[in-house]
């Protein structure tokens, strides 16, 4: 069976480009790029390269860019030198909308090591509350961390007009970017952020390769500590094979970016349209225009998630829900309930993320599965009667 | 991805005895919308008290269409004493089990049954009886002494996977170990 995959906020398809670059490293040439020969050296050279590439993504210097195992531990790196380089503060700032990597972090910090963290909520449409965020900023906070766009919903955060104003006080400011990059530009030195969190797999990349932007001339700590590599902010020997099949995708999500603007927001709008108008009882999740072109958080009323998704599996289409039952956990995701997502529709939530490798076919296809799923699954709910939600 | 077994799969896309039942006599309702889950159980039981049809309707996971569906499918037939006998895992064994965290997707079919039953009888069971444990899924104590005894339940995880208890905001998990501590005292 096809697979038509709209789950590109989960991970991606590792580009045939990408492959290509990665395969004669893999194999052929598996010197240490520290190394005092030639043959490592060639590595070496080639991390260079990729180093630019990635750095030529975000508008960073190469000497900016760090490579680390994976977003998350970008995100933990970066909250935690910002705690070590300012023992003294205390307070720690965040949003209730987070990746758990700083979601979990900022839990555990809280309980465990005695920080006073703040999470900032956000209205209904996915907008963060900056005014409490302002009010908040103190001598006392150490560190400001802010996704930059949502997983879920692809809300966008206005992090550069944010980062003004908090590194305006002295406060570091993070940002995870995660979700960001390869989906909207980004300009680390305008947006003025101190760290920036990246991740391979979401941008066509293999996974178990991640980035962290550390600003020219911040002191940083490292989490883990070890050898000279990475400008000694970042020991163990480096993963040279998906570093070098990062530089290739950071360079085509560069080349993509239009794509993405343009053809890819179509689809996504298509698709919108197309569930609004040929299934009553939907609504989309966020701010319709503040969002990333590729995702899409639409919930159906008076169904579950997991059975919607367990239909479209059978089809071969790829998604995944906002509610509680496919991830184990009981209540819906954490980011409907903060945006106040009524239950309603909020269990019957599926997010489809889309990429430039999607086609306007796959879209129909998915609209046709998804009329009589709805359908079948509200022909069974006890919540739902000549259609409508009883 | 749940590791459901090929029974749950073909009853979830094939559900039996689906809808409402016209000439019902007995309906039992659990569950809500903003639970996540939530069945309607129909039976039509004739002047000897056997179940001679029944039907459900379930806002719900895989898991909880196919307990419904398997639910039906035990109790036609059946006296309402026997059914009354029915347990949850009776419902997951006919599916060939359930994962254990959907283990509650079967509670919420004996416990429709059970009010069924009693809604035929003409039996008032008190909707929540006891006092409230977990607020987001409104679990009570006495519910949760129950699914420990039946189901022979040691942790706070167990009584999650089972009645969905402690799964919302945590703040309930510490009253839900007293409950079976409670239990397990006494034997």
């Amino acid at each position: 069976m096809k697979v038509i995959y709209t789950d590109n906020n989960a991970t991606t398809k590792v580009a045939d480009e990408v492959i290509e670059e990665m395969v004669p490293y893999l194999g052929q040439f598996y010197g240490n790029p520290s190394s005092m020969h030639t043959f490592g050296d060639q590595v070496g050279k080639k991390i260079k390269a990729a180093r630019q590439q990635v750095a030529d993504l975000i508008n960073a210097d190469p000497d900016e860019i760090v490579f680390t195992s994976c977003g998350t531990e970008s995100d933990n790196s970066a909250i935690f030198s910002a705690l070590n380089a300012h023992p003294d503060r205390k307070q720690i700032i965040t949003s209730t909308v987070e990746h758990p990597a700083i979601l979990n972090l900022f839990k555990f910090l809280r309980d465990k090591k005695g920080y006073d963290a703040v999470f900032v909520p956000v209205d209904k449409q996915g907008h963060l509350d900056t005014d409490m965020l302002y009010n908040s900023l103190s001598d006392n906070t150490a560190v400001v961390s802010l996704m930059w766009a949502n997983n879920e919903t692809g809300v966008i955060f206005p992090i550069p007009e944010i980062a003004k104003k908090v590194t305006e006080k002295g406060i570091l400011f993070h940002t995870d970017a995660v979700q960001a990059a390869g989906k909207i530009p980004i300009d680390a030195k305008a947006a003025n952020v101190d760290m920036l969190a990246l991740s391979g797999h979401k941008i066509h990349a293999p996974k178990g390769i991640g980035v962290l932007y550390v600003k020219k001339g911040l002191k940083f700590h490292p989490y883990l500590i070890g050898g000279h590599q990475e400008k000694g902010r970042r020991g163990g020997t480096e993963n040279t094979v998906s570093i070098i099949g990062l530089g290739r995708a950071c360079e085509l999500a560069a080349a993509h970016l239009p794509v993405m603007d343009k053809e890819v927001r179509q689809l996504r709008d298509y698709l919108q349209d197309q569930l609004l108008e040929k299934i009553p009882g939907v609504s989309v999740n966020g701010d319709l225009e503040n969002r990333l072109p590729n995702t899409l958080s639409i919930g159906f009323d008076a169904v579950e998630g997991e059975s919607i998704l367990m239909l479209l599996d059978k089809e071969g289409i790829c998604a995944s829900s906002g509610s509680a039952c496919t991830s184990g956990s009981l209540d819906p995701s954490h980011v409907l309930l903060a945006m106040e997502v009524p239950f309603k529709s909020a269990h019957g939530t599926i997010r489809f993320s889309l990429s430039h490798y999607n086609t306007r076919e796959e879209m129909d296809h998915i609209v046709a599965t998804m009329v009589p799923a709805i359908e079948k699954l509200r022909a069974m709910s006890p919540f739902w009667k000549d259609g409508k939600m009883v | 991805m749940w590791d459901y077994t090929e029974k749950v799969k073909e009853h979830f896309l094939h559900p039996r005895n689906v809808g409402e039942l016209e000439d019902a006599n007995a309906i039992g309702e659990t569950g809500s919308l903003n639970c996540g889950d939530a069945l309607k159980l129909f039976l039509k039981v004739n002047e000897n008290e056997r179940i001679i049809d029944a039907s459900f309707m379930t806002f719900g996971c895989a898991s909880a269409v196919a307990s419904s569906s398997a639910l039906t499918e035990i109790i036609k037939g059946m006296t309402l004493d026997e059914a009354a006998k029915v347990t949850n895992d009776d419902i997951a064994d006919y599916l060939g089990g359930l994962p254990k965290e959907k283990m509650h997707c079967s509670v919420m079919g004996k416990a429709a049954l059970k009010k069924a039953i009693a809604n035929y009888r003409g039996v008032q069971i008190l909707e929540k009886p006891g006092e409230l444990v977990c607020e987001c899924f409104e679990v009570t104590d006495l519910e949760i002494i129950d699914a420990v005894k039946e189901n022979n339940l040691e942790t706070t995880e167990d009584v999650t996977d089972y009645l969905k208890a402690g799964g919302g905001c945590g703040k309930c998990l510490d009253r839900i170990e007293e409950v079976i501590a409670s239990v397990k005292a006494k034997g």
